[in-house]
């Protein structure tokens, strides 16, 4: 092999690699991706069932039920809408009313929410930014929710 | 008084800092011996006003010091003693403290392993680390003071965040932050390097002790903060794709990359200005990482606080870093005399595979930890990239590299040859193959992929090992030349079958999770649930103390029909500091490789317990994978021809250094 055709086939398969990482990124962005929406947005934006994504907002006080078998429902709320969340397992420590969550999961044909995921929190205080941020949008925010972990 | 000497030697270090930087650069520029030695000194002295600092702020947490803020907000006066020492960096304002240290640290020891490094080289990578530890220093100082007092002083601490209050907690950030700061120290000789626009093997061959020490310990950081991230948060999950763990895999994947990149150029005298882009790259990710964590743009355990100051004074500590580096790259990079061509069927060719494959597998990690925040900056639209996105993204682009691995192992320097190297793996082949269709056969009905994937782990295992034999094993030698010869490889050849094998552990490890079992329920006392092929039976549930807090424990024993394995027990707990806080900890009973991992959900108005009761067969293999990976890394680092370079020094050397410090 001469010094060019070793030069070819050493940027031959770099550009291979590349082409590949960049397939598989484009590939996977248009099917993975998972939507973030508060009750209001999800109801504005029309989602349809099935679609997967994120439904952060507040624990309703006296929404949460649960019945045999780990099966637990609640409901998500903002200023103006909430949605009905079911899920089978064992929820977070943290769970709990008035608090703010995030499931992860679809809407079924009724129109509630299965959850799949209710998202782990670590601390006492945290809130998950993006409820904070669509609270505050709607001018529901309270200093009281406290989004600041240091405390 | 002592949390204020702490201060000031904090403050001095900032000043020494400054000298470290100047006056050597100066001295290699105008070729002045003198100016040039003063990096020595300087960076000692650094350190030790640093480390000053640092005992300081842990007499405050030990001593229960509560007129500090940092001990008020962290620390409470019942916690013990341990957590007292840990908890100091379980802040971010104590984190960054340790950030700092560990960076003086790497440049103390350059400085005390000076014997190994030229003059001139010597000089300038003190002076860049000098550089960042001031840029760091003067965050600390401004905007995230640890040693700030607070009038009057406070009787109680709000203690700790419960779940930090572990062992795996002791040690998982020091470990990652050796890792992780440690590669500042061949940015520094790569930034050097640039500087005085020479490059060559032996730059290669004073680099990589260091660089392979910055990745034995941040592989170990990783996998200890996966093993707690697993038995700690309750979830039986160990690896989230959380951008906080991908925040640590980048710089794993590009310092693994500069490792093996290290090796062509220290052999073969090439690859050179994509080593120093490599070295570049892979702190800018540690850079990027520590943005990510503690800029408080993510919100997970690892974000202390939200104040908007720090996360833009580190993204502009970052953006001075990285792009005055990559400037300076790109500016000096085409003066560099480049280094020969090679064949690629070869190892220097499949080595070249292995940085494009670990390359582009890092990219697409970066992409996908950063276009959700990009996105959110440009459009306000939130996302989350999860699990499904790098499992479709990194794990084609790893398979394949991981596939190639022993033939890569297996090629001759220079010019090698695929079919007698595919002949050398010949055996390797038949039993991974006749093993995973035997695995198939007894284990048909269940999942597929578990039994392929495990196959192809004891491949890799196999495919490292086998360079043992095909170096030593002759037909009809007798075993004891087998041995002798075996043990008198280069320790490096050891190194490299041991970190490939752990490879191979890991991979085992992963795939075996498939044929995991997760079981949800509530249970009363007595009754049994299954997992895999045992039964977890809830004996009863009881309340208990501990120094400070209480705890609802659950305790099972694991019953193999009617044979009682062992016992186990789950606990919820409520820390007396942070009632409002329960933590969950998971009881965990090891059988050979596997676990049988319990959990405890809550307390149903019927009386009974919910409860998660999963069954990971071979789980273990994933960390004790990269335990050997590290070990491997450690063989390396012990081989005779690096022994010169090596970070840990004689004696000798250590008191040459302490007394050159002491004569300034």
């Amino acid at each position: 092999m001469t010094r060019k055709q070793r030069r070819l086939t050493l940027i031959g398969a770099a550009g291979c690699v590349i082409a590949l990482a960049l397939g598989l990124v484009l590939y996977a962005m248009s099917g993975t991706i998972t939507f973030f929406f508060s009750p209001s947005e999800a109801v504005a934006e029309g989602v349809k069932p099935g679609t997967r994504f994120r439904l952060g907002g507040l624990v309703k006080d006296g929404s949460i039920l649960r019945e045999d078998g780990g099966k637990v429902s609640f409901v998500i709320m903002d200023a103006n809408e909430e949605i009905r969340v079911d899920y089978t397992g064992i929820l977070p420590d943290l769970f709990r009313e008035g608090q703010g969550v995030i499931a992860e999961g679809a809407l079924d044909m009724g129109g509630a929410f299965k959850a799949d995921s209710i998202l782990a929190k670590h601390d006492e205080n945290y809130m998950p930014r993006e409820v904070a941020d669509s609270l505050k949008k709607q001018g529901h925010w309270q200093d009281q929710y406290g989004n600041d972990q240091t405390k | 008084m002592f949390v204020e000497a702490g201060h000031y030697a904090l403050a001095l270090a900032l000043g020494v800092s400054v000298i470290q930087t100047i006056v050597p650069i100066w001295g290699t520029r105008t070729s002045d011996h003198d100016l040039m030695a003063v990096a020595v000194p300087a960076a000692i002295v650094t350190f030790l006003c640093i480390g000053f600092a640092y005992l300081a702020l842990t007499y405050a947490y030990v001593a229960s010091d509560f007129s500090v803020l940092n001990v008020i907000e962290n620390s409470h006066s019942l916690k013990p003693l341990v957590y007292k020492m840990s908890g100091v960096w379980a802040n971010h304002e104590g984190s960054m403290l340790l950030w700092v240290l560990i960076l003086a640290l790497f440049g103390a020891m350059v400085a005390v392993a000076r014997k190994s490094v030229p003059e001139r080289l010597r000089a300038n990578t003190l002076a860049v680390q000098g550089a960042v530890t001031f840029a760091f220093l003067i965050f600390i100082l401004t905007v995230s003071n640890p040693f700030i007092r607070v009038m009057p002083p406070v009787a109680e601490g709000q203690g700790l965040n419960p779940i930090l209050q572990d062992p795996g907690l002791a040690i998982h950030p020091p470990l990652l932050y050796l890792g992780y700061v440690g590669f500042s120290i061949s940015f520094a000789f790569a930034i050097a390097a640039l500087i005085d626009g020479k490059i060559d093997a032996a730059w290669a061959r004073i680099v990589r002790p260091w660089t392979l020490s910055a990745w034995i310990f941040l592989t170990l950081g990783i996998a200890m903060g996966s093993y707690w991230a697993y038995y700690e948060l309750g979830w039986g999950g160990w690896w989230f794709w959380d951008p906080v763990e991908n925040a640590s895999l980048m710089p794993w994947l590009s310092g693994t990359a500069l490792i093996h990149s290290t090796v062509v150029m220290e052999r073969r005298d090439s690859l050179k200005v994509w080593t120093i882009l490599l070295a570049i790259l892979t702190f800018s990710l540690s850079l990027l990482g520590t943005f990510i964590v503690r800029s408080g743009i993510l919100t997970s355990v690892h974000s202390f606080a939200v104040d908007p100051k720090r996360g833009v004074f580190i993204l502009g500590i970052l953006i001075l870093f990285i792009g005055g580096s990559l400037a300076l790259f790109a500016w000096r990079a085409p003066m560099l005399k480049k280094g020969g061509i090679f064949a690629p069927i070869s190892r220097e060719g499949g080595l070249v595979i292995n940085n494009l494959f670990l390359a582009a597998a890092c990219a697409t990690v970066f992409i996908g930890t950063l276009y959700p925040l990009a996105l959110e900056a440009l459009t306000g639209d939130k996302i989350s990239v999860g699990a499904p996105f790098f499992n479709m993204t990194f794990l084609p682009i790893i398979i394949p590299l991981l596939a190639f691995l022993p033939m890569g192992q297996t090629l001759a320097w220079k010019r090698g040859d695929i079919a007698a190297a595919a002949k050398r793996l010949m055996f390797v082949y038949a039993i991974a193959i006749v093993v995973t269709v035997i695995m198939l056969s007894l284990t048909s009905g269940g999942p597929v992929m578990a039994p392929i994937g495990v196959g192809f782990g004891l491949y890799l295992v196999l495919g490292s090992i086998n360079e043992i034999f095909t170096r030593c094993w002759k037909s009809g030698q007798n075993i004891k030349v087998f041995f002798s010869k075996a043990l008198g490889l280069p320790l490096s050849t050891w190194g490299t079958v041991l970190a490939h094998a752990g490879v191979g552990l890991s991979v085992m490890g992963v795939a075996a999770t498939i044929w995991g079992t997760e079981t949800i329920a509530s249970v009363r006392e007595g009754e049994m649930v299954n997992a895999g092929p045992y039964q977890a039976k809830l004996e009863r549930v009881v309340p208990r103390k501990g120094p400070d807090y209480n705890e609802m424990a659950a305790i099972f024993t694991i019953m193999d029909g009617d044979k009682v394995v062992g016992t186990t027990e789950t606990m919820k707990r409520i820390f007396v500091s942070r009632q409002s806080m329960p933590t969950t900890e998971a009881g965990i009973l090891t059988k050979g490789l596997s676990q049988i991992y319990v959990s405890l959900g809550e307390l149903q108005e019927n009386g009974s317990i919910g409860i998660r009761v999963y069954y990971k067969p071979l789980v273990t293999l994933i960390w004790i994978g990269s335990l050997i990976m590290a070990l491997g890394g450690f063989f390396s680092l012990a081989d005779r021809r690096y022994r010169v370079g090596a970070p840990k020094r004689s004696r000798n050397a250590l008191e040459i250094g302490a007394t050159a410090g002491a004569q300034t």
